[in-house]
């Protein structure tokens, strides 16, 4: 597939189709006073070697060589080679929406193994192929719940990353869909369930947790489930670092799995793009958003692959469409996808291991010097550490010795006091870790 | 098209079939004719209130999903389970292939709807033949 911009022939043979003599002719119904006299402020072109130039002292600026402690919903693992070869190949990256089965079967093959390896890692039956990313996944999750449910309250874990929480009050708030937020133990970080018990009626169309949650904490998903079911509600879990799944027991009990799979394979950048996922059990097929691809026979009997259920889409059903999502994240699940074939099975569990045991050997060692919060807190790479002072004055000095320190909780949790939430991968050496306590308390 | 003379039909394309108060309503013919294969039926559950002109379940075919309008209030006393699993009955026998049997609230509403022979009228106008 081509896309070409318009030419200056194009152009011409338009406005003469349509009557008019130039573009500022065709403009002229509106008036003169709204109209853009000027120039775009734009800069001007630049010659190949200024760009490159440009480019170069840019990249000047990126953190190189940090040793990173961020994560709260953005991971730093290793990122295996074979991906960015794979996914530059121009079949990949210039290919646009698979509508056409007969000449996108590459691209519909490999997000169908996309949604098989999700359905795999989150144990859910069925999965979409993908959305914008973990927050937004989680907004639909919500609303998916409420077609299914009939109602229109949601029930809101505290603990759920906090900019998820923004985005779904702006997905929520203007349309009559009332919210409840529920706290957390104080001992463990998990969800408050006799708050939570309380907090449910029978106008609850979902309860949404994230597990391990914001402050790294895994809920007990089995408990929150049957108490969630009891209620005839639905159970939404949101799940910030795909890795997790390699070694915590996949949420098995939660009727609608929102994923983001940054973990896997895709870059930290400037705030994107991530690559969200939802899966969820069969029955509610017909009530998910997005797109699905599905394997198939074509005439000859030959597998085959197409997208399927699209008319729940809005390029058909348009305003009773289940979303207005018409589109998915194919290149950025496409490098999801690679790393997940590249670590399968076994390597995602060894990589979780080690991503396991070195915040447990950071946890460990701050414990000796400072507070860790949430002492009974069952979890995978991230812990919340107390300090006598601000995070941000320890950051600072860190920046200093080329290390990025964790993530000050204030502005989220103002109750915690001077708390930061740190993260340990497979990338951080037990070297950068001891430096890293060892520059804190300087 | 022959449609049954003892239906009343709505320009939405539903059937709607008296018995006693009690009344149940399927699609027509020409209706699944013009979606194609149909691949799943949407019910509503026992007990719903159906309300006359609202939507109460929707029709997939393999090209579009059609709202289905209610030709006429009631509440729903039953559902044909049968299309859960075997939509294409509506493909094969519309006018038999009932979706909901209600106990309607206002017989009358009944007699506004279309007779067979307007409602064949309207569709040889709205087919364009």
């Amino acid at each position: 597939m081509r896309y070409l911009p318009k030419s200056p022939a194009d152009r011409e043979l338009m406005l003469s189709e349509i009557g008019v003599h130039s573009i500022d002719d065709f403009f002229k119904a509106i008036p003169g006073e709204y109209r853009l006299n000027r120039d775009l402020k734009v800069p001007r072109q630049m010659a190949e070697s200024e760009i490159i130039d440009y480019f170069r002292e840019r990249s000047q600026e990126n953190a190189a060589g940090y040793a990173v402690f961020l994560g709260a919903g953005a991971y730093h693992h290793y990122r295996p080679v074979i991906i960015d070869a794979l996914v530059q190949r121009g079949e990949f990256l210039t290919s646009y929406t698979p509508y056409q089965a007969e000449i996108s079967q590459g691209t519909l093959q490999a997000i169908f193994e996309f949604q098989t390896m999700i359905c795999e890692l989150t144990a859910m039956e069925i999965a979409n192929a993908s959305m914008y990313d973990g927050s937004t996944g989680a907004a639909e999750a919500i609303l998916m719940a409420m077609r299914i449910t009939g109602r229109h309250e949601s029930v809101i874990a505290r603990t759920v990353h906090p900019e998820y929480r923004e985005v779904i009050h702006t997905y929520l708030h203007h349309r009559d869909m009332p919210m409840r937020f529920v706290g957390y133990r104080e001992d463990s970080g998990a969800i408050n369930l006799e708050e939570l018990e309380r907090a449910l009626s029978d106008q609850t169309a979902c309860v949404l947790i994230q597990s391990p949650n914001f402050f790294g904490s895994v809920e007990d998903v089995d408990a929150i489930a049957a108490m969630v079911h009891r209620r005839g509600a639905l159970l939404v879990v949101s799940i910030s670092e795909a890795l997790s799944l390699g070694i915590v027991k996949p949420p098995v009990e939660a009727d609608i799995v929102s994923l983001e799979a940054q973990s896997f394979g895709v870059p930290l950048g400037f705030g994107g793009p991530y690559d969200g996922v939802l899966a969820a059990k069969e029955k509610y097929v017909r009530q998910m958003p997005g797109r699905l691809v599905g394997e198939t026979k074509d005439k000859n009997g030959t597998r085959g692959y197409v997208l399927t259920l699209s008319t729940r889409e809005q390029h058909i059903r348009r305003e009773k469409a289940t979303s207005n999502i018409c589109t998915n994240q194919a290149l950025v699940a496409l490098m999801s996808t690679i790393y997940m074939n590249v670590y399968g099975r076994e390597g995602l569990r060894d990589l979780a291991k080690q991503n396991l045991a070195k915040a447990n050997y950071a946890a460990t060692q701050f414990g000796k010097k400072g507070k860790v919060l949430f002492p009974k807190a069952k979890r995978f790479n991230e812990f919340v550490v107390q300090s006598k002072e601000d995070p941000h004055a320890i950051n600072d000095r860190l920046l200093e010795k080329r290390i990025i320190g964790g993530l000050s909780l204030r502005k989220f949790y103002p109750e915690l006091g001077n708390a930061a939430l740190w993260c340990c991968t497979e990338m951080n050496t037990r070297d950068q870790i001891d430096l890293a306590i060892e520059a804190m308390q300087a | 098209m022959a449609f049954p003379a003892d239906y009343r039909y709505t320009r939405e394309h539903e059937w709607i079939k008296l018995d006693g108060n009690q009344a149940t309503i399927g699609i027509t013919d020409y209706a699944q004719n013009s979606l194609g294969d149909i691949v799943f039926v949407e019910l509503p559950k026992i007990g719903d209130e159906l309300s006359v002109g609202k939507t109460f379940g929707s029709v997939e075919s393999v090209k579009a999903v059609s709202d289905l309008f209610a030709p006429a209030s009631g509440k729903v006393v039953a559902v044909n389970q049968e299309l859960t699993n075997a939509p294409e009955k509506i493909n094969s026998d519309a006018h038999g292939a009932w979706i909901v049997r209600i106990q309607l609230s206002d017989a009358d509403e009944v007699n506004k709807l279309l007779s067979p022979q307007d409602y064949d009228k309207y569709v040889q106008e709205e087919g364009g033949h």
